[in-house]
């Protein structure tokens, strides 16, 4: 891959406010079904977790702190003998079949051997414990998710080579790759059919199967999604497989899946918006040597399909603060929909693995004929509120910490979290993400020009 | 290590900055990860806040921990004070400065040294406080900074003023409905002639706070925030307080009998006049709160001997137990709560009003109770109306830990008689919604719980669902699940579609704008 020469205009203090990367339990644990997550930590990590995640707390979800006290900082417990009570706690209670540990700040700090420890109470215990350390001294928010990703990366099976040099018939012609082996007539297009596309980062079902259709439309079928619906369904890995990301923050997964597992990676765009969708098919494609099939249609009927959206956000300008990472290609989407971007603030950002993302931002920037807006990573939220104040953007994308106060600011915001929680993914969502961006923007505007018809959308999935 | 889904009280710091972003102009600076400036949000949305919370992060990462944070927290505290020049920064710790050990006291000396504002670091042990003990403390050692400043200085003012006059001590940001209890509060006082001399934390300005002792005495509506200070200020200013809640008609008037006398042991001496409360309390019993005309009520006999559970903190689960027993006659299972700091006193209060009494911070425990003895109602938190809700039991919330709803815009105080009018709804209403639930049961229920054929599925036999799209809908949040089903049939109808594959699904909602 290489790194392309987009200016990254600056690198501020760091003093943001975005959710802390144990964050990522809240819709990893829903994702993978069969999981249980322990977050080793304080009430600090613990009194974030419940309000943050608001009513799913309630709802017996499957994770929980394991609570250090004073005991267990200054070392008079024994952190194995701990752990082991807990955990067999958990699979007394729960029987799940993984617990990913947690490790947050204070296990850095405190130097607890979670790596060391979780093979020795996975062999005694007979349950697989993975390790993610996302923790607030080196990642934010969803880069908890990527550290989690990561740590189950190890734990998927082999891809055995030999197996799929078969394949299987399915009529329409598509390239099978990765499918198990059957008494399939072996393909003749040669190369392909011994590889296997390997799909990361977490999305719902509903839209993870929306886009292994997109796929599928372009005769691609996906051999497997990391995580999977449950951790006993983990995908193969291994030479031969490609990996592609659907999400910015998942790096570490990248990284760790080509260096541990020897796996391709395939580096696209990322599948948000239609053009980004559009972009990270024909990606894919173009790695397979598939040639892709009324691409550009689908794209326009995509946007024709948004036009009263469109309507909205054209010539509107938005100021991302930054906070989940999904800035550069929501940013790039916006953009695209006409939108003037005066910022975009990201708390981390590697240009290696969101290279043509960021080679998909500045295309689209001399397409729409708008400057390259300023990216700031580590942003400084004091400033940024000072740069608002001057710039008067129409549309403030950013945390709750600041929303309200925006808002009785007379700056219109809307809240970055929805973006990771939200359905935003592939072509069919595109409305959806639409729909959030207008949000504020219409409810300002209803009662007078009748573009009350829209909020219908919001119930809509 | 202990196993913890949920906990009822938060961690130190939160109190501490509770406290801190209460007084107007004081900025806290927390030595905390990035993502632990989590306060921030909590205030913006439950309390709808709409001005910036006075708290910034000085963060710790990895550099940190490699070279130590000292320039980093006093360029922080430094720069705090030129962009924004309040009167006082708190600097925070936090569990992660805790175990980092670094000198914090000497980063705030050595900042003060060269900033406008006053810079304080928070004497608060995380280990061993929990949010409510903090702010206790955190207010303690502001009002001791300033008043012992004070008096060096020669600038404090010991006389008492002209007219009786109290402070309130211990309305805060987050506290459960306090910005309603303290207009009641002041009400309350005003009209037995009582002046307010100042209102802390909240709103509080420290300029003014060396006139505190003015005041002839300290009203201390919660015991969990401001006991502390008023005990300071009787030690070193000679001043009385009054710790009785006025929640509920019996406390009410136990409060407002004690400040005749504490008012009265004045007035005689500077004005020679008694003041005379009985009437008073009577008048507002009778006519202002309708709590004890509506316990007299036919309404009220039907809850007689209803069994009830209680669980909150230490002020409200007191108060309501004994309003519930005492005033309504409403019997109570258990009463519980979470201050185990506060355990002795709170046995002593609720001895004798309920079957059982526990003290815990575990929420199963609670939870377990409830389900054992299987209440009419529950009187508790958040968690406790999610159990209610679990075992179908209705509840009523009282106390923190809360949600936004429980921040309402409307008028609703617990204290004084408007509270009592308050409260007596909120408990008549839970215990009657109970009830009204039970009786369709009793009777069938009115409703078929089948919904009669929609004329839809009439039309159901042309489009044909292939199984593997079948399954799909499934994945779809189950509220939305109907409409989609429903858009995609006609979708497929107005397309001539005859099979629905999933294709046919995500083709329909990609059009359905249209």
């Amino acid at each position: 891959m290489k790194t392309l020469e987009i200016p990254i205009s600056e690198c501020e203090t760091g003093n943001y406010h975005t959710f802390c990367p144990i964050s990522c339990v809240a819709w990893l644990y829903q994702k993978i079904e069969d999981s249980f997550f322990l977050v080793v930590g304080t009430k600090t990590c613990g009194y974030f977790l419940q309000n943050a995640l608001g009513v799913m707390i309630f709802a017996e979800p499957r994770y929980a702190m394991a609570e250090l006290e004073e005991g267990d900082i200054s070392a008079q417990l024994n952190d194995q003998k701990e752990l082991e009570r807990i955990c067999l706690q958990i699979k007394n209670d729960r029987n799940p079949s993984v617990i990913i540990w947690i490790g947050t700040c204070t296990t850095e700090i405190i130097k607890m051997d979670l790596e060391g420890i979780a093979p020795k109470l996975e062999k005694q215990l007979g349950i697989p414990i993975a390790v993610a350390r996302a923790n607030g001294l080196d990642y934010a928010f969803t880069q908890g998710e990527d550290t989690a990703s990561a740590a189950t990366t190890h734990r998927c099976p082999e891809h055995i080579r030999y197996a799929t040099n078969q394949q299987t018939e399915d009529g329409i012609g598509h390239v099978a790759v990765g499918a198990a082996p059957t008494d399939g007539i072996p393909h003749e297009k040669g190369r392909l059919e011994r590889y296997s596309l390997v799909l990361f980062g977490s999305l719902p079902s509903s839209v993870a199967s929306q886009l292994t259709l997109e796929l599928r439309r372009q005769s691609i079928s996906v051999s497997g999604w990391l995580p999977s619906q449950k951790y006993t369904e983990l995908p193969a890995l291994g030479e031969g497989v490609y990996v592609c990301g659907v999400n910015p923050f998942l790096s570490r997964t990248a990284t760790t899946s080509m260096r541990r597992r020897k796996c391709q990676l395939i580096g696209a765009p990322f599948p948000i918006g239609p053009d980004g969708t559009r972009a990270w098919i024909e990606k894919i494609c173009l790695v397979f040597d598939v040639k892709s099939n009324s691409l550009e249609e689908r794209e326009n009927q995509i946007w024709k399909n948004l036009k009263d959206y469109l309507g909205i956000v054209t010539g509107k300008s938005v100021f991302f603060m930054g906070d989940n990472l999904l800035e550069i290609s929501i940013a790039r989407f916006l953009i695209r929909c006409g939108m003037i971007v005066y910022e975009i603030g990201i708390p981390y950002m590697d240009r290696r693995y969101q290279a043509a993302e960021l080679l998909l931002l500045q295309k689209t920037c001399e397409k729409m004929k708008t400057l390259m807006p300023r990216i700031v990573e580590k942003p400084d939220n004091y400033s940024q509120v000072q740069r608002m104040h001057e710039l008067r953007p129409d549309l403030a994308i950013t945390g709750m910490a600041h929303a309200n106060p925006l808002e009785a600011r007379d700056i219109d915001t809307k809240w970055s979290v929805e973006f990771t929680f939200a359905q935003i993914h592939g072509s069919t969502n595109a409305r959806d993400a639409l729909e959030l961006v207008t949000r504020p923007l219409r409810r300002k505007n209803s009662p007078i020009s009748g573009c009350r018809s829209l909020s219908r959308q919001t119930i809509e999935s | 290590m202990k196993l913890a889904y949920w906990m009822y009280a938060g961690p130190a710091h939160i109190g501490t900055l509770r406290v801190a972003s209460s007084f107007r102009n004081v900025h806290a600076v927390m030595h905390a990860p990035l993502g632990d400036d989590y306060f921030n949000v909590m205030r913006s949305t439950s309390e709808r806040e709409r001005d910036f919370t006075p708290v910034t992060a000085s963060v710790v990462d990895r550099h940190v921990l490699a070279r130590g944070s000292q320039e980093k927290v006093i360029n922080n505290i430094s720069r705090k004070d030129e962009e924004q020049r309040p009167d006082l920064i708190v600097s925070t710790p936090t569990c992660t400065s805790s175990i980092l050990q670094e000198d914090l006291q000497n980063f705030v000396d050595r900042a003060s040294l060269s900033s406008e504002s006053d810079v304080i670091l928070a004497d608060v042990n995380y280990y061993r406080v929990n949010e409510l003990q903090a702010a206790d403390r955190t207010l303690e050692q502001i009002i001791r900074h300033y008043l012992d400043r004070a008096r060096k200085q020669g600038t404090s003012d010991r006389s008492v003023t002209y007219a009786p006059s109290a402070n309130i001590i211990g309305i805060s940001t987050s506290g459960f409905h306090n910005q309603h209890d303290c207009r009641e509060l002041k009400r309350l006082l005003g009209e037995s002639g009582v002046a307010i001399n100042q209102v802390i934390p909240e709103g509080g300005s420290l300029k003014y706070l060396k006139d505190l002792p003015r005041a002839w005495f300290n009203t201390v509506p919660y015991r969990e925030v401001g006991l502390m200070t008023a005990a300071f200020s009787e030690k070193e200013y000679g001043m009385p307080y009054i710790s009785i809640t006025p929640m509920g008609i019996s406390n009410t008037a136990d409060f407002i009998a004690q400040i005749g006398k504490l008012v009265n042991v004045w007035a005689s001496v500077l004005s020679e006049k008694k003041l005379n409360y009985k009437l008073y309390i009577e008048n507002q019993t009778k006519f202002v709160s309708q709590a004890a005309w509506f316990s007299k009520s036919i309404d009220c006999q039907n809850l007689a001997g209803k069994e009830a559970a209680i669980s909150g903190d230490a002020t409200h689960a007191a108060s309501i137990t004994k309003t519930l027993v005492r005033e309504m006659g409403i019997r109570v299972g258990c009463a519980g709560t979470y201050c185990k700091h506060d355990a002795e006193r709170f046995n002593e209060q609720v001895q004798g009003l309920c079957d059982e009494v526990i003290v815990t911070e575990d929420h199963t425990e609670v939870g377990d109770t409830i389900a054992r003895i299987e209440p009419s109602a529950i009187f508790g938190t958040q968690m406790e109306r999610h159990v209610g809700k679990r075992i179908d039991i209705p509840c009523g919330v009282i106390s923190s830990p809360v949600h936004i709803q429980n921040s309402p815009p409307g008028y609703r105080p617990f204290l004084g008689y408007e509270g009592t009018n308050q409260i007596a709804d909120l408990i008549y209403n839970s215990f009657n919604l109970g009830m009204e639930d039970h009786s369709p049961d009793v009777f069938g229920g009115h409703d078929t719980k089948e919904v009669s054929a929609k004329s839809l599925s009439a039309d159901r036999k042309e489009t044909n669902w292939t199984p593997e799209a079948e399954l799909e809908p499934n994945k779809i949040p189950g509220f939305v699940r109907g409409r989609t089903k429903k858009n995609t049939e006609i979708s497929a109808r107005q397309n001539y579609v005859s099979e629905i594959t999933v294709d046919v699904m995500y083709a329909a909602k990609e059009k359905s704008s249209l």
